[in-house]
C-alpha cells in the first residue's frame, strides 16, 4: 500500500541531492532579484552606486585583488589581518571560557566568587565598553583582541558553567571509584565529555566574535575587512562592500562548517 | 576452607540519616559478611539510594556510623566498585578504554603520557592485555572497539561491570543495574552476574526495587521499607533480613520454584502492611 505524504509528516524524507538542490533555490532568487533590481536602476540613472551591476563588481573584486598604490593585495591583507585577530580572539575566549567555565562549575568556592560576577559582566553590551577599552588601552592590536574576549568570554564561560553543571553525578563517583582524583576527574571524564559541547558553544558564538571584530576594525585600524567596508562607505563604494560582506558571511560559514564536520568526526558518540 | 572465619565487611551502628527535618533512613543496625551477596530492596524513595550514596561516602550518616572493615567511611574510595542503572559506562571511550579506564588512571602515575617513560608504555602494553582478558570473560571481546552507543543495554550493563571488577574493588555496589533492561536481556545479566559472583568471590550489595530479583539473586537480602508496624517511627527501616540458603548456580527455575514463592510470601507478610 502507497502510503500518503504530507509535507509537514516526518515520513515525507528527502533525499540528500535534491535538499542541496532546494537549498540553492533562494541563493539563485536573491541574485537574480539583485540583477533585475540593479538592471532596472541603471536604465533610469547610468550612474547607479547603490545597485553596483554584476559587471562592475566583479571590476571592484578584481580591483581589490591587484596590488593598491600602498604595494599590498588589499583583500588578501585584510582578509589576512582579520583572519588573525579572529582566531586569536576566538581561541582567548574560548580558553577563558573553558578555564572559568569548568572552575565554576567544579569548585563551590570559584563559584560563588565568580558566577554573579560574570553573570553582571554579561549583560554589558560590549561595545558600549568599547570607548573605554579603547581609552585605556589604546588603538593597538591588543584593544581588538581584548574586544573580543571581554565580549565573547562571558556567554561562553556560562554555557560550559551550565554544561559542567549538569554533568552526572554518577560519572564522577565512578570515576572517584575507579581511582580518579579531582584533576583526573576534570582533565578525563568531564573535559573529554563536554569537548564537542565546546565547539558547538564556540560555533554559536562565532557571529559574536564578528561583531566585535568588525566594531573594533572599523574604529580602528590601519587594515581588515571590517576597515575597508568603513573606510569605501565614504565613497559608497558598493561594488567593495558587496563582495566583501559576502566574503565574511563565507569565511565564517566555512569556519563554522570545518567546525561542524571535525567535531562530527571526533566525537562520533556525541548526541547518540 | 578459608571462608571459614568471616570478616566482616560493613557494619551499620545505629545509622540514622535525613535531610533538615526530614528523616529518611532511620535505626539501621546490620553486619554485612565478606563474601555475601547482599541485596537490598524496597519500594521507590524508600531510602535505597540514600543508603548506596551513604556506603559510597558521598554523604555522612546524621547519626550512628558506618564502618568499611572497621574504619569509618568518609568519602568515596577505590574500595567500592559501582555499577549504576543510566550513566553506568563513559559514552565517550570505547569498550576496551572503558574497561581500562581505572588501570590507565594508575598508570598515569609512572606517567609522563608525553614523555612514554619505558615503564609507562610497558605498563599500557599490560593493561590493554589485561583488559582483554576480562573482555574475552565476559563474551565482550569483539566489542572491545565500539562506543557504548553502539551496544544493546545489556552489553553495556556488562561492560560495566567488568570495568569495575578489574580494579578488584573490595565490595561490588549494583544500584538498579538491570531495571531498565527487558525481561529476557535482564535473566540472562542476572546468571551472568552470578557465575561471576562464584568466580570472583567479591563481595556484592545489589540494590533492587524488584523483590523476586532479590530472592533470586542474593545469599541474603534485605527488606528496606518506610512501612512501618511501628507507626511512631519515622523513615525506612529494616523490615526483614534473611539468609537465602539456595545453592548456586541458581537455574532459572529456582524463580518458579515453591521455595522461592515462599520466601516471597514471607516477606510480603512483613512488607505490604
Amino acid at each position: 500500500m502507497k502510503v500518503k505524504k504530507i509535507f509537514w509528516q516526518s515520513n515525507n524524507d528527502i533525499n540528500r541531492k535534491s535538499a542541496l538542490f532546494n537549498s540553492l533555490i533562494l541563493f539563485i532568487l536573491l541574485i537574480i532579484c539583485y540583477v533585475v533590481i540593479s538592471d532596472l536602476r541603471h536604465i533610469s540613472n547610468p550612474q547607479d552606486k547603490i545597485f553596483p551591476s554584476l559587471q562592475q563588481i566583479e571590476q571592484g573584486v578584481k580591483n581589490s585583488l591587484t596590488l593598491n598604490e600602498a604595494g599590498v593585495i588589499s583583500l588578501l591583507a585584510d582578509t589576512s589581518s582579520s583572519l588573525m585577530r579572529f582566531f586569536i580572539g576566538i581561541i582567548l575566549a574560548t580558553a577563558v571560557g573553558v578555564f572559568l567555565g569548568i572552575g565554576l562549575g567544579v569548585f563551590p568556592f570559584l563559584e560563588s566568587l565568580f558566577s554573579r560576577f560574570i553573570l553582571y559582566f554579561d549583560k554589558v553590551p560590549p561595545l558600549a565598553l568599547l570607548p573605554i577599552i579603547f581609552i585605556f588601552s589604546g588603538l593597538g592590536e591588543p584593544t581588538k583582541i581584548l574586544l573580543i574576549v571581554i565580549g565573547v568570554s562571558p556567554s561562553i564561560t556560562l554555557d560550559i558553567y551550565l554544561r559542567v553543571k549538569a554533568f552526572p553525578k554518577e560519572q564522577i563517583i565512578k570515576a572517584i571509584t575507579l581511582g580518579a582524583n579531582k584533576y583526573k576527574i576534570i582533565t578525563k571524564v568531564i573535559l573529554p565529555q563536554i569537548s564537542p559541547a565546546i565547539i558547538n558553544i564556540v560555533r554559536l558564538n562565532l557571529i559574536n566574535v564578528w561583531l566585535f571584530l568588525i566594531a573594533a576594525e572599523s574604529i580602528a585600524a590601519s587594515e581588515g575587512l571590517g576597515y575597508r567596508i568603513f573606510l569605501v562607505r565614504r565613497y559608497l563604494a558598493m561594488d567593495i562592500i558587496i563582495p566583501y560582506v559576502l566574503w565574511i558571511a563565507f569565511l565564517s560559514f566555512f569556519i563554522d562548517g570545518v567546525l561542524a564536520k571535525w567535531a562530527k568526526y571526533q566525537y562520533p558518540w556525541y548526541n547518540k | 576452607m578459608s571462608m571459614n572465619k568471616k570478616e566482616i565487611a560493613i557494619e551499620f551502628k545505629n545509622v540514622k540519616h535525613g535531610y533538615g527535618e526530614k528523616t529518611i533512613l532511620n535505626d539501621l543496625n546490620f553486619k554485612i559478611d565478606q563474601g555475601e551477596f547482599l541485596t537490598i530492596v524496597g519500594p521507590s524513595g524508600g531510602g535505597k539510594s540514600t543508603l548506596l550514596r551513604l556506603l559510597l561516602g558521598e554523604e555522612i550518616p546524621t547519626q550512628g556510623k558506618i564502618k568499611f572493615f572497621g574504619k569509618e567511611i568518609t568519602e568515596p574510595t577505590k574500595d567500592f566498585g559501582i555499577v549504576y542503572q543510566n550513566y553506568s559506562v563513559f559514552p565517550n571511550l570505547t569498550v576496551l578504554k572503558n574497561v581500562a579506564f581505572g588501570l590507565n588512571l594508575e598508570n598515569d602515575k609512572f606517567g609522563y603520557k608525553y614523555f612514554k617513560s619505558s615503564k609507562y608504555i610497558k605498563n599500557s602494553k599490560q593493561i590493554i592485555k589485561n583488559a582483554k582478558e576480562y573482555l574475552e570473560k565476559v563474551n565482550l571481546l569483539e566489542a572491545a572497539d565500539k562506543f557504548p552507543y553502539q551496544l544493546s543495554g545489556g552489553m553495556e550493563q556488562r561492560v560495566a561491570i567488568v570495568q569495575a571488577l578489574i580494579m578488584k574493588p573490595k565490595i561490588l555496589l549494583l544500584d538498579e543495574p538491570f531495571s531498565a533492561l527487558d525481561p529476557w536481556t535482564r535473566e540472562q545479566l542476572q546468571i551472568f552476574l552470578m557465575e561471576l559472583y562464584q568466580k570472583e568471590k567479591t563481595t556484592v550489595i545489589f540494590v533492587t526495587h524488584d523483590l523476586e530479583e532479590a530472592v533470586y539473586l542474593g545469599t541474603r537480602v534485605l527488606v528496606l521499607s518506610p512501612h512501618n508496624l511501628v507507626k511512631d517511627v519515622i523513615g525506612s527501616k529494616i523490615i526483614y533480613d534473611a539468609k537465602i540458603k539456595e545453592p548456586y548456580p541458581r537455574l532459572s527455575e529456582f524463580k518458579t520454584s515453591l521455595s522461592l514463592n515462599k520466601i516471597l510470601a514471607d516477606i510480603r507478610k512483613f512488607a505490604f502492611v
